[in-house]
């Protein structure tokens, strides 16, 4: 059987520039893949060519026969979206639908559901009837994550995630992300600059650094050097906090 | 102020100018409001001012050569819809300097045209609007568009909204966004165009903006948006256009002075309920 998604050989170009080059790597059903790398990586564009949003200089990307790219369930950066926007929780998460039927005008009685059974699963029923831009960060998030859920059943692209998110939304986020893949078998795909937290729950690494491309399993990914230097930074990172703290308070 | 209410309500007045010209304002509002909220909330607010004054040079390039003006300024405008919402939401700034270059060097053509050929009298309609003596056919496609716009609302409301909140998201599962945009481009060029005949180059943009922004002081949802909206923009409009006829005013100013006051009044409530 053939994954659920598979890059070969992807190449991306913008003029003389190349973003990305020859990548090759694939996602199982129910599997979970981290895609870490610094800023300017070419992590975004890599998300932009699989929901088709931008052309392919060379290389192709394939499905399986039951899934198309169209229902890949989309969790985009915060920054993309306006928080000021007027509308109810339930209309933003009702539009997830969309992709589903092409020509109906009006939301069937099985949007409706699917709908309030992704309210129900990320526990924001009671918000249902709020202005989306009077949500906090982590509920925002929250209900762009059930708009994404109404997109697919099989697939979750998160761009970023827990940008913005204080550090108990995020882990709470994770821990949401972690029971869909564990419990519903969705598939994962999360972009992350986070080299430390974005890995704990990972089945598969795809490492982004210019040059440099890393697609492993986690165990291996964890004895390789790429992860040692990962967390050799890490370390000065906090080190470098904490004289940063000491300085400040003494 | 008394005699012309007597005016007013003459049957023969009634019959051919302020009829037409409530009925014709009233479906422009509409348009216009509908319209309006996927722009301001995508910040495309000045798009309607922009194309209002690629369609003033266009009005005067066809006066000059004495063509009809609907059928020039129709088309033109319709072209720079196209060029200048074709961009997408990605290329937000870029969008507004190409909306500044476009609707000057439009204005300035259409200037220099006019004043050449001494028709400054006969352009400056466009100007200030001439909704109290609108042609018959002007009327009724003031009304076929608004048919048109509200249709196209009522039947792909929920894209729309889906575009308008989030266009990536959309165009990822499968909405072609970009025949959106060029369709909400094409009604709002039309639209503009009515509205200019109606309210004049300087206002039009007006009747696109504020509605929209009032109903968001209000509303929560975006469907609460829409409907605000429309209703704000049809009292703002109605209220105006009295109040321009009974106390000889002109119009175009004085609807967007009422639809200001509402925009205030609305302010005010918003605040009110925020506070409680």
């Amino acid at each position: 059987m053939k994954p659920l998604l598979q890059c070969e050989h992807v190449t991306v170009q913008f003029g003389t520039h190349t973003v990305l080059s020859n990548l090759s790597f694939s996602v199982e059903a129910g599997d979970y893949l981290s895609v870490i790398g610094k800023n300017g990586s070419g992590k975004s564009t890599l998300i932009r060519c699989l929901l088709r949003l931008c052309p392919l200089t060379g290389g192709r990307i394939e499905t399986a026969e039951d899934f198309s790219r169209k229902e890949i369930g989309y969790l985009p950066q915060q920054s993309g979206i306006q928080r000021d926007f007027p509308a109810t929780v339930e209309e933003v998460v009702c539009s997830g639908c969309l992709g589903n039927h092409s020509f109906l005008p009006f939301y069937t009685k099985k949007d409706k559901l699917e709908a309030e059974k992704n309210m129900h699963r990320l526990g924001i029923c009671q918000l249902r009837k709020r202005s989306y831009r009077t949500l906090s960060g982590g509920q925002q998030q929250r209900v762009l994550l059930a708009r994404a859920l109404c997109a697919t059943q099989k697939l979750l692209l998160l761009d970023e995630p827990v940008t913005g998110l204080d550090p108990e939304a995020s882990a709470e986020f994770y821990d949401i992300i972690r029971e869909l893949n564990e419990q519903d078998h969705i598939a994962i795909i999360m972009v992350s600059h986070d080299m430390q937290k974005g890995l704990e729950d990972a089945k598969h690494v795809l490492y982004l650094d210019g040059d440099v491309q890393y697609f492993a399993e986690i165990g291996e990914f964890r004895q390789s050097d790429i992860a040692r230097q990962i967390a050799q930074e890490g370390r000065q990172h906090i080190h470098l906090r904490e004289v940063y703290y000491d300085r400040k308070f003494t | 102020m008394t005699e012309n209410l007597r005016e007013l309500f003459s049957p023969a007045l009634l019959h051919h100018i302020i009829l037409p010209a409530l009925i014709s304002g009233i479906a422009v509002s509409v348009c216009a409001a509908l319209l309006g909220v996927s722009l301001v909330l995508r910040r495309f607010s000045m798009i309607g001012d922009g194309l209002s004054h690629v369609g003033y040079g266009a009005l005067c390039v066809a006066s000059v050569l004495e063509l009809a003006p609907l059928y020039v300024a129709i088309p033109v405008v319709l072209g720079a819809a196209f060029l200048l919402l074709g961009q997408g939401a990605s290329s937000k700034l870029k969008g507004e300097n190409t909306v500044a270059l476009f609707s000057t060097t439009a204005m300035a053509v259409g200037i220099l045209v006019s004043s050449k050929a001494g028709l400054t009298n006969d352009v400056s309609h466009y100007m200030y609007g001439s909704i109290l003596s609108l042609r018959k056919s002007e009327v009724i496609l003031c009304v076929v568009t608004a048919l048109i716009v509200i249709a196209a609302f009522v039947l792909l409301y929920h894209r729309v909204f889906a575009v308008t909140f989030d266009e990536n998201f959309s165009k990822a599962t499968g909405i072609p966004v970009r025949v959106y945009n060029m369709a909400i481009a094409a009604l709002t060029a039309i639209t503009v165009v009515m509205g200019m005949m109606l309210m004049g180059v300087l206002l039009i943009s007006s009747l696109i903006v504020i509605p929209t922004l009032s109903a968001m002081r209000l509303c929560r949802s975006f469907r609460g948006v829409v409907v605000g909206a429309v209703v704000l923009s049809v009292i703002g409009f109605v209220l105006g256009f009295f109040a321009a006829v009974a106390m000889d005013l002109t119009p175009g100013a004085s609807v967007e002075v009422v639809s200001v006051g509402i925009f205030l009044l609305c302010c005010l409530a918003g605040r009110l309920r925020g506070a409680e």
